[in-house]
């Protein structure tokens, strides 16, 4: 008797598992549902786009575009807006996931700077907007630092290692941390020529002793502390851990650094295409965009929200570096079957 | 009806929820990266030959093992006073304490691990202390550091089962042991050590195992430097170059292995059982 | 020789002490930074910034973290209450009945202790979304997410209930179960009156442990949820306070806040506890 009541109950269970979804996914009122990095736009500008359309925006978050991926690939789906990086644009547009544009319901396109428009992931922009962008490079602590690092020599030659041993990090990232000790000895940071692979692994296997850590999560916070006198990583990181200490500077190396792009763009499978593409354009009004870099601190494709952006950012070279800086900067790109070779070089550094 | 019964609940829960996604990951083990990152399905075992390599069986998997050994000693030593302690009380002092030992564990995971970040990062008073005691020892970055985090996240996975056996343990036998001549320390080995260990095997396998596959703790509080098989398995998964088919290949060799050794303990588990 | 003995027993005994008020020191160290830091002024959870109680104010005034807190309990609370009766069934016919296939069913019903939990947040993502959403929906329903995770959670915790229960099993004495036998009570009442209640210290240790870990859980929880639910457990709503690699210090305020709400619901507890002893008396 009291068996079957068991039974029942972990049959109900399973089945209710199964049920309940049912009512759930159909909504009563409009909604825009967005997967984007965490704390990427100022709740402000959702609050003032929830008010002008009558649509709540429900936001869902990944921090790399690997989760990003992995979510997309498996199926998942649900989300209208993503804003993936350059090299998973160009994924993404080859496995179909991405809608195509129609940027005549996007009039504040022409807001956006010449110099970000086609870029080589989607060279007509038919399926991304480039939105914020940045720099890779290296950050430190004015007051912990001889010589303020100009080259990438400060991360990788150890005999400069040598004065901030164990007070050192590198971003736990294969693409930019290879990218880094490439760009050092000369080559492109998207190489695939073995020499020059095998040259930059043993560079990296010979800076691992003195470094603190590998980290592209937390290497602001202990540059903050003073446990980190030196690390590898995104200029936006910088900038904001500069409002908390100003001795916390940036520098893009002589040989060049690297560039990334994060873009907004719309999954084929949105049932609200209309509405997303309405979300982009206003996103790029001026004073909107103006108001998510003054958030933010990262530097905006937007040529016309520049006059709204707070003086200190629009004038701050970490920010927005000056020409003769971003000529030398390179796009990390996908690499397809060559890929392997940076795995094999990561797995090597990381498992000695 | 008979207690035979009672398995296939849970059994078949397993089978739907576990097997089936664990089948989906046995046949991307069986596949090939594709060039953009997804999957190549095919058949083949070359993911599992390349685990031969001794790239990855040197350094990540002796030290996985290494940690895990030393975490499940020290979760041990630590532990099992506690569970001592918290099972000779009364009834509401019991629960009371047994509740302050999962306590910490109802905040988050990620917070506690920036609270161990704050205590062991070199310019921190722990460090501080350590040094002015003539000690210079890395904690964050190095296997110590990851030691710390791992023993004190699986504490409890050591003293609740230790304090299940212990618990229906008649301590008026140790008084009994006392009055007879006895000495604490005799009446421990003798009599309540070989009582509770199946609350020590229990704890063990609660904490070694997870251990092996561990990789938050490693990546955070070891800074990446310290090499272990699950922070392999997770950037192959999460990581800017993925590799599902490599990754599953791994996860399903530590699982292979490890339920070979968990069969052949229960193997003997078993024939101990008949003999006695 | 009798000095000796009383000697040692009294420094074993102390050494005990001293152990455990040790451990529990150690269980409470970062517990006690984390609310030190949540009253921090600073942006970054790791850095000292003065005092302030900015961060509870910010916390107090985002309606996220009270449904975040909720679905949190609500995903905890139903996981664990499955995976412990899941968990002890499967211990009991583990350890009392006879079984064919017993040692492949042993091993099986371990694995998911063994499994790397991003392994299984991904075996799930693709069971959910290439196998079991789509086998639904082609009879018109569909799966929410908080019922997702909650079957999420409940698979990743069976088995730790289950090895912690039959750790008391094992040595438990049969004589009272083959006694009630004898008296003629059938199997079920022996399970229902005389095993389960010995169990209840077992029942009680895994429960916790199975609420733990879903209280902790983010792999799992984060693959299980569908694209645009927007559901958020704890975890999820951490993740998304922390931004490009900033840790503000709202996480250490939740996390008191959540060690704040635990202490009164024991409080309580005993307080009940004590006034229906006294009635009693």
């Amino acid at each position: 008797m009291t068996s079957t009541r068991t039974f029942s109950l972990v049959a109900l269970a399973m089945l209710s598992l199964i049920g309940l979804g049912a009512c759930a996914s159909q909504q009563a009122h409009r909604e825009l549902h967005l997967f984007i990095w965490a704390n990427y736009i100022d709740p402000e500008v959702y609050r003032l786009f929830e008010q002008e359309f009558g649509v709540s925006i429900i936001e869902e978050n990944f921090d790399s575009n690997e989760t990003l991926r992995n979510k997309l690939q498996a199926g998942v789906t649900g989300y209208d807006i993503i804003v993936p990086s350059d090299y998973t644009v160009e994924v993404l547009i080859r496995q179909g996931l991405l809608a195509e544009l129609d940027l005549s319901k996007i009039p504040n396109f022409q807001n956006i700077s010449p110099r970000f428009r086609g870029l080589y992931y989607d060279p007509h922009n038919r399926y991304s907007i480039p939105y914020l962008w940045g720099t890779t490079g290296i950050g430190y602590n004015a007051l912990k630092i001889e010589t303020p690092p100009t080259s990438w020599a400060d991360l990788f030659e150890p005999a400069l290692l040598e004065r901030y041993k164990n007070r050192v990090s590198m971003l736990d990232d294969p693409r930019e941390a290879i990218g880094a000790a490439l760009k050092y000895l000369g080559y492109s940071v998207n190489s695939t020529d073995p020499q020059a692979l095998a040259d930059a692994r043993n560079l990296l296997l010979a800076q691992k002793p003195y470094l603190a850590r590998y980290d592209s999560e937390t290497y602001d916070d202990f540059l903050l502390t003073g446990d980190l006198v030196i690390a590898h990583g995104w200029s936006g990181e910088f900038a904001k851990a500069r409002l908390e200490n100003p001795d916390i500077h940036y520098s893009i190396p002589q040989e060049g650094g690297v560039i990334w792009a994060d873009n907004l763009a719309i999954l084929k499978s949105s049932h609200r295409i209309d509405l997303a593409h309405r979300f982009i354009d206003f996103l790029l009004r001026p004073q909107i965009n103006a108001k998510i870099v003054n958030y933010l601190h990262y530097p905006s494709t937007n040529d016309a929200a520049r006059p709204y952006i707070l003086p200190e950012i629009v004038s701050d070279p970490a920010i927005y570096p000056p020409d003769e800086i971003l000529e030398k900067l390179e796009w990390i790109r996908d690499l397809g079957e060559a890929l392997a070779l940076y795995e094999a070089v990561w797995d090597e550094v990381k498992s000695r | 009806m008979s207690t035979r019964t009672l398995l296939w609940p849970g059994l078949v829960w397993l089978l739907l929820f576990f097997a089936v996604p664990v089948g989906i990951i046995l046949v991307i083990s069986l596949g090939q990266r594709a060039p953009d990152g997804t999957i190549r399905w095919g058949f083949s075992l070359d993911n599992y030959l390349r685990l031969l390599e001794p790239l990855y069986w040197t350094g990540p998997f002796w030290n996985s093992l290494g940690l895990a050994a030393l975490t499940t000693i020290l979760c041990l030593v630590l532990g099992y006073p506690v569970a001592y302690s918290i099972a000779r009380r009364s009834a509401a002092v019991k629960h009371l304490l047994l509740f302050f030992v999962i306590l910490p564990f109802f905040t988050n995971f990620l917070v506690r691990i920036y609270a161990w970040f704050i205590l062991l990062r070199p310019e921190g008073w722990i460090a501080w202390l350590l040094r002015s005691l003539g000690l210079d020892l890395a904690l964050l970055g190095s296997p110590v550091g990851v030691l710390i985090g791992l023993v004190y996240g699986y504490l409890p996975f050591m003293i609740l089962p230790l304090y299940a056996t212990l618990e229906r343990f008649d301590f008026s036998l140790v008084e009994a042991a006392h009055d007879l001549g006895a000495s604490r320390w005799q009446s421990f080995w003798k009599i309540i050590f070989p009582l509770s260990r199946p609350g020590v095997i229990a704890g063990a396998v609660l904490v070694f195992v997870p251990v092996l596959g561990e990789f938050i703790t490693p990546k955070l509080l070891g800074g990446g430097k310290v090499p272990m098989f699950g922070v392999l398995i997770e950037e192959k998964f999460l990581g800017r170059v993925p590799d599902w088919p490599l990754g599953a290949a791994m996860a399903l060799a530590l699982m292979i292995l490890v339920s070979l050794v968990l069969a052949r303990y229960f193997q003997q588990l078993k024939e101990s059982r008949w003999v006695g | 020789m009798g000095r000796l003995k009383r000697w040692a027993d009294q420094t074993i005994g102390s050494l005990l002490v001293l152990d455990t008020l040790l451990t529990y020191i150690f269980l409470y160290l970062p517990i006690g930074v984390l609310i030190l830091y949540s009253f921090s002024a600073s942006r970054y959870a790791l850095v000292w910034g003065g005092f302030s109680l900015d961060a509870y104010r910010r916390l107090l005034t985002d309606p996220e973290i009270v449904s975040a807190l909720l679905n949190s309990v609500i995903v905890a609370t139903s996981a664990t209450a499955l995976a412990t009766v899941l968990g002890t069934a499967l211990a009991l016919a583990l350890e009392r009945a006879r079984i064919r296939w017993r040692g492949s069913i042993e091993a099986f019903v371990y694995l998911p202790i063994v499994i790397p939990e991003i392994v299984m947040a991904v075996g799930l993502l693709l069971f959910f979304a290439q196998v079991l959403r789509p086998l639904v929906s082609t009879v018109g329903l569909g799966i929410s997410p908080p019922l997702a995770v909650i079957a999420g959670h409940i698979t990743f915790s069976i088995s730790y209930v289950m090895v912690v229960v039959r750790a008391r099993l094992r040595d438990l004495d049969k004589s009272l179960e083959e006694a009630a036998l004898d008296l003629g009570a059938t199997p079920w009442q022996v399970v229902r009156r005389v095993t389960l209640p010995l169990l209840a210290p077992a029942i009680i240790s895994g429960a916790l442990l199975a609420f733990t870990l879903s209280l902790d859980d983010f792999y799992v929880t984060y693959f299980a949820t569908t694209g645009g639910s927007g559901f958020k457990t704890l975890p999820l709503y951490l993740y998304a306070l922390q931004g490009r690699a900033a840790i503000p210090p709202q996480m250490n305020a939740v996390a008191s806040l959540m060690l704040v709400a635990s202490l009164m619901l024991i409080a309580l507890a005993l307080l009940v506890q004590r006034r229906s002893y006294s009635r009693r008396a």
